[in-house]
């Protein structure tokens, strides 16, 4: 029973991410540029955005801490998975690649984000230094979310002799 | 040369071509295990 709540709130909290991370790339992004040129952009940047970014970056964290659960609680093991070890090897690149979507969040998106909305004094330069960093940081795990999402699916034992066989 | 993640259609094929390459990694280099 705990595995399956484990991989259900690893599907809950992946979904807040990756949906918030497709919002941000499919509709925030072109709607913001469309809104800098009439000028109603600020009503997003004030009151949209920060409070997506507090969901999306913690959504991030949960779904790695609950998917990093599923893997040592099941059968897959977490270290099997990570070296890419045995029938946990599928499953295994799907967690690097989510892996690496977490630290984009943490390490580039966020703290260039909070350079963005003014949380961070810099100059008007490093601003939009910031703002170009986020956004291929952003669409680079737009990217990688569709083999990370795939191997997910394909990793399971359901699916992988029929897939890798 | 333009950079593919600038526009939402470059990102999906770059993120279809590199599904495509770990595929075939994944399935000529990686062991089936149990499975297999």
């Amino acid at each position: 029973m705990e595995l399956v709540i484990g991989r259900w709130l690893h599907i809950l909290t992946g979904i807040a991410w990756v949906g918030l991370l497709y919002y941000f790339n499919f509709v925030q992004v072109p709607a913001l540029a469309r809104a800098r040129a009439d000028g109603t952009a600020r009503g997003i940047s004030l009151h949209i955005v920060p409070r997506a970014l507090l969901w999306f970056r913690w959504a991030a964290i949960a779904t790695w801490l609950t998917g990093a659960y599923y893997l040592s609680a099941s059968g897959h093991g977490f270290k099997k998975a990570f070296l890419l070890e045995g029938e946990s090897a599928y499953i295994g690149l799907g967690a690097w690649l989510g892996t690496i979507m977490l630290l984009n969040v943490w390490l580039l998106i966020w703290p260039n984000q909070k350079k963005v909305l003014g949380l961070v004094d810099v100059s008007e330069e490093q601003q939009s230094r910031a703002a170009r960093i986020a956004f291929l940081a952003s669409r680079t795990n737009t990217m990688l979310s569709l083999p990370m999402l795939f191997f997910m699916v394909a990793g399971s034992p359901a699916h992988q002799l029929g897939v890798f066989g | 040369m333009k950079n593919p993640l600038d526009s939402i259609t470059g990102t999906l094929v770059a993120g279809l071509v590199l599904l495509i390459v770990l595929y075939i990694f994944a399935r000529n280099f990686l062991p089936l295990g149990d499975a297999g």
